[in-house]
């Protein structure tokens, strides 16, 4: 009955089967196949990337959970922890964008509030192809709107992210969500089953046929009735978590529960497992008793389908009755679906009648280990090559652009801002809720996330960040750069960094090129977390992004957490007034390998990502978080798509027209003069921020930087309503800002058709 | 017996969903669509083999529940 | 004086308005459970913002069976203060509190910004501490906000006064491309005919503390404590306005 054609739809190989067969002593029946087939994905088991993931540093005296449980916490102070983490729904996202996104958010929030964590704020980070494709636009609209109907249904404030448009992305789109929320540091609970005896209980939406990959049938064979019964696309159920969400979190207070988990990947099968495998259990459910929503499901379906806004919980012997009562409150029903044992075996019986039984441990400990084969990729060595001189003297027209540049900086400034991935995302994030449970302190697009805690003095900050350019270049230094990046971004509005989870998406990992990439960056982002005090308390593993054998560029993307002391003392990218003196800490060398100018200028991607000195880059956090909590920064925005000239441009918009003039060193980078110019304004070096002062703070800022060892210079002031910047002395950029903002802020609108007014 | 209810903004009322519609379906070169309005549609499985009393009880439903009387109307059709 | 907020399965700004209410204007304020018929003595009721029966049929459109409604109802003909704000707002109209109904966004859109309001009448309860055309700078976040009438509705709506504020440019000039969502004659807020029932889209507790960027929606809550004042109210608590300037906790 199992031969290699059902293996092959279960995504098994013949020597995982054999594994298989070993464990249980004999051979599984198909509905043992199908669970041990989810466990032992990619996605629920990371056989490919476990290796490599426990070099990651994941300790600290802030650590108060590490990777291994829904999501990881951080001690903020004043007895709270923070619990976050990121993930990621990118397949289910290209699919059906609308529900793919908000499944996704869904999925997220769960993993948070399943820690007895009421969740306070979300970030996401997106990447598309590019935006003059018609499927593009499709996919931006649903997915975001599919971010928005969800986050906002459920009253969870989204408060930044990112977005990136970049070709690479075309048939892959990436969709990696984050979610934090606030417990009692003594209060964080786990997914755990243990006490024999113990009710294991199912609350939550019905189950159905939802998301059940590959096969669904209890036979191998497929008829006429197969078709109705496909695996249906999840669809989320915002309101229904809203509930989920309250109750649980009020169940959660009167200690009635031994464990909680929700059931994501993997539905039943996962939530079963993995509770009895922490608590060192076994856990024996009966599927007949499961609420369902469609009718003849078979044990098979139920074990594996993915229906949205379901929980698994644990309860005290005793207290089943206080459980029920609370979540008949909320008109949720807990119903009794099994119990816990001590044999250590994942048992599902159908009305009384065992149909599975396997020993928890081979589905999770006992999961396959691969350390697959890497090797350079082959297009690397040449792709690190930059020949600016051959560039220099041969501008190709950029698509897309009004002019042909040539020489003129403020046309490539203008192009630059109107670029999709450096343009404003208001189109986007207008259709957040972002303010909803009254803490955000700093609006998206204007820095870090951040959110007061109330009945505290303190904040909290989040960035999440990632360069896929830079990786496909150099994945060891762009993974670092993009910890470097998260963590400089909430250092710039003050807070101190303290803890990372990681979104790693990458191509096919049975591809030794990809595996390298793979390899490298969790080298990279292990070495960065490490020199920046940051360690890893969770993430997600996202592999197989590609189309035709064309994987997407290697994108880690990094979530950083870090607590301001005193929330008022938020700092924002935005100008506060006239006649401040604009500051450049950090130094400039001209590096344009891998930047946004060379793609939007001269349609190429090349050379090496920038340098990062790591001591430099923590030097120069630290610093930012000294200066804030001394109130001595009126504004700060750090410098990265697009270098310094986009981000000083950024500084005056929102600002009812606070223009700057500066000056900046040259760079030789070429015999090209345009382009060494071009390096000085874009170059997209790394720890870099540039800040605005009171006049009379200034000698205190380059006190205390030159103390902590960072570059600082002044650069000029804030004032007037133009933008001036001059290299080497001579102003080669000289523009109105309202013209630069109009542009900037209406880059991403134009590509959409105003159908109604 | 089944009803089934059709409920639509009234015409007064300006639909963008629908606009929207429309436009994308010319784009995509129906010119001959000239109009759309969009609606909600809802199955209603009742517990009575009555045809009358059915209908009743389905415009009962429409009128109390179903449809907001200020901006939408609603039809029924009972088999 | 006492704030009674409603709350509805799916109710998400129930803790901002109770926030607004007790910590920073220092009020006594309590939480009233959909299935309960207890008002626990409010003085004043809010029906806050979210997504009450998860807008499932129209927006606010469950709500109105709520079992609390019933008392709420009763609360508002005996000339009871009631402020729906956003949802809150949306279930008056289908409850027939407040006359009209509210449609998807005009763009199709859900909008959060900020956005400016001309207050047109300062004879209710909720702009009482206001001035007739004072400009308030005040966040919305809704996805069908835009309010329809029908045409003679809307004539009597206009004629009695009932339109409490209006959606403007930052002058407080009526400009189509500042109605962020299409409602008709630019409305954004409502009063019904006996002016102690009121209805906003924009979010006022959203507006009370400097770090959330903002101060203009004080006004509201202000206006409801002059009010309650003026008609004797017992136990009335000072508004903690000085305390929370700085946005600390009380």
């Amino acid at each position: 009955m199992i031969d290699a054609k059902v293996l092959e739809r279960h995504g098994l190989t013949k020597d995982e089967y054999d594994r298989i067969v070993g464990f249980m002593g004999r051979e599984p029946n198909l509905t043992e196949l199908g669970i041990f087939s989810v466990m032992w994905s990619e996605h629920c088991s990371y056989k490919s990337s476990r290796v490599h993931l426990k070099t990651l540093p994941t300790e600290g005296p802030q650590v108060l959970q590490g990777p291994g449980e829904n999501a990881g916490a951080v001690d903020i102070g004043e007895g709270l922890a923070a619990v976050f983490k990121i993930e990621s729904h990118n397949h289910p996202s290209f699919i059906e964008p609308y529900q793919g996104a908000a499944t996704g958010v869904g999925g997220i929030i769960r993993d948070i509030f399943t820690m007895g964590a009421r969740p306070i704020a979300l970030l996401n980070s997106l990447r598309f192809g590019d935006l003059d494709s018609p499927g593009t636009r499709r996919l931006l609209e649903g997915v975001v709107a599919g971010i928005a109907g969800y986050g906002n249904s459920i009253g969870i404030p989204t408060v930044g992210g990112e977005i990136v448009f970049e070709g690479s992305y075309g048939g892959n789109p990436l969709v990696n969500v984050f979610c934090l929320g606030i417990a009692k540091a003594s209060d964080i609970i786990k997914g755990v089953a243990s006490g024999v005896g113990n009710g294991v209980y199912y609350v939550g939406a019905k189950t159905g046929r939802d998301g059940i990959h590959g096969a669904t049938m209890a036979s191998a064979e497929f008829d006429d009735k197969s078709a109705e019964k496909r695996p249906a696309v999840q669809v989320g159920d915002p309101f229904m978590e809203k509930l989920l969400l309250e109750a649980c979190l009020e169940v959660m207070q009167t200690d009635a529960l031994i464990g909680i988990q929700d059931m994501g990947a993997a539905g039943l099968t996962c939530s079963t497992t993995e509770m009895g495998s922490r608590g060192g259990a076994g856990v024996e459910i009966d599927v007949s008793l499961v609420p369902q929503r469609e009718t003849g499901m078979t044990p098979y379906e139920i074990m594996l389908s993915e229906s949205q806004e379901r929980m698994l919980l644990v309860a005290k012997q005793g207290r089943e009755d206080e459980v029920e009562r609370i979540f008949e409150k909320w008109d949720l029903h807990a119903v009794r679906i099994g119990h816990v044992t001590d044999d250590g075996m994942l048992r599902v019986k159908e009305r009384g009648v065992v149909v599975a039984e396997i020993p928890n441990r081979a589905l999770t400990d006992e999961a396959p280990l691969y350390r697959r084969p890497m090797t350079e990729p082959e297009y690397l060595r040449e792709a690190q090559q930059l020949d600016l001189d051959a560039i220099g003297s041969s501008e190709k027209p950029v698509p897309g652009t009004r002019a042909s540049h040539r020489g003129d900086q403020n046309t490539a400034l203008l192009a630059m801002l109107a670029s999709p991935t450096i343009a404003s995302k208001k189109w986007i994030y207008r259709q957040y809720d972002h303010m909803v449970r009254t803490n955000t302190i700093n609006m998206p697009g204007l820095g870090a996330g951040a959110v007061r805690i109330k009945g505290t003095d303190i904040g909290l900050a989040m960035s999440v960040d990632g360069n896929g350019r830079h990786c496909y270049l150099d994945p060891y230094r762009g993974a670092m750069l993009a910890v470097a990046e998260a963590a400089r971004n909430v250092a710039c509005s003050g807070a101190r960094p303290l803890a990372a989870t990681n979104c790693l998406n990458f191509g096919n990992p049975e591809r030794p090129g990809i595996m390298w990439q793979f390899a490298k960056a969790v080298e990279g982002i292990g070495a960065a977390c490490r020199a920046l005090d940051v360690p890893i308390t969770g993430g997600n593993v996202s592999l197989y992004n590609e189309t035709d054998g064309k994987a997407i560029y290697p994108t880690p993307t990094i979530g950083v957490v870090g607590v301001l002391t005193h929330a008022d003392r938020i700092v924002g990218r935005r100008f506060q007034e006239s006649g401040d003196v604009i500051l450049l800490l950090g130094e400039g060398r001209g590096e344009l390998g891998g930047s946004e100018y060379l793609k939007v200028m001269h349609d190429l991607v090349r050379g090496v990502p920038p340098r990062l000195e790591l001591d430099a880059e923590r030097a120069l956090q630290a610093l930012l978080v000294t200066l804030a909590d001394d109130r001595l920064m009126r504004s700060a925005h750090d410098c990265s798509d697009g270098g310094l000239a986009v981000t000083v441009a950024e500084c005056a918009f929102d600002t009812v027209g606070i223009g700057a003039e500066i000056s900046i060193d040259g760079t030789t980078v070429s015999r090209d003069e345009t382009l060494n110019i071009a390096a000085a304004l874009f170059g997209e070096s790394a720890s870099r921020v540039v800040v605005s002062v009171v006049p009379d703070q200034v000698t205190s800022v380059l006190r205390l930087a030159a103390g902590a060892g960072v570059p600082a210079r002044v650069m000029g002031q804030t004032g007037g309503s133009r933008l001036r910047i001059a290299v080497a002395g001579d102003i080669v950029i000289d523009q109105s800002v309202d013209e630069a903002e109009r542009v900037w802020s209406t880059a991403i609108d134009r590509y959409f058709a105003q159908r109604v007014a | 017996m089944r009803a089934r209810v059709f409920v639509t903004l009234k015409p007064s009322v300006f639909d963008p969903q629908g606009r929207t519609i429309v436009d994308a379906l010319q784009s995509l070169g129906y010119q001959n669509v000239a109009d759309v309005r969009q609606g909600k549609y809802f199955e209603l499985d009742l517990a009575t083999t009555e045809r009358a009393q059915a209908e009743k009880l389905a415009a009962d439903v429409a009128d109390k529940v179903l449809a907001n009387p200020v901006i939408e109307s609603y039809r029924i059709e009972v088999d | 004086m006492k704030f009674g907020i409603v709350v509805f399965p799916g109710s998400n700004c129930d803790e901002d308005a109770l926030h607004a209410a007790r910590d920073l204007f220092g009020h006594d304020a309590d939480y009233l459970w959909h299935k309960d018929t207890d008002l626990k003595s409010a003085d004043v009721v809010i029906l806050p913002g979210g997504f009450a029966h998860g807008d499932y049929l129209r927006t606010g459109a469950m709500a109105r069976f709520s079992p609390i409604m019933g008392p709420v109802r009763a609360f508002a003909e005996r000339g009871g203060p009631v402020l729906g704000i956003c949802n809150g707002f949306q279930i008056l109209l289908e409850s027939g509190l407040l006359p009209g109904a509210m449609l998807r966004n005009k763009g199709l859109k859900y909008r959060c910004e900020h956005v400016h309001l001309r207050v047109e009448q300062i004879d209710t309860p909720f702009t009482a501490a206001a001035t007739r055309g004072q400009i308030l700078r005040i966040p919305i976040g809704h996805g069908e906000g835009n309010y329809f009438a029908p045409p003679e509705t809307l004539q009597q709506i206009e004629a009695n006064r009932q339109v409490v504020l209006r959606y403007t440019d930052p002058n407080g000039r009526i400009d189509e491309s500042w109605n962020p969502n299409g409602s008709v004659n630019g409305i954004a807020g409502l009063c019904n005919e006996a002016r102690n029932v009121v209805g906003m889209m924009p979010h006022p507790e959203r507006a009370c503390e400097p770090l959330l960027g903002g101060v203009d929606g004080r006004v509201i809550f202000d206006s409801i404590v002059l009010t309650m004042r003026a008609a004797g109210s017992r136990e009335l608590q000072p508004s903690a306005v000085g305390a929370s300037v700085s946005g600390e906790r009380s």
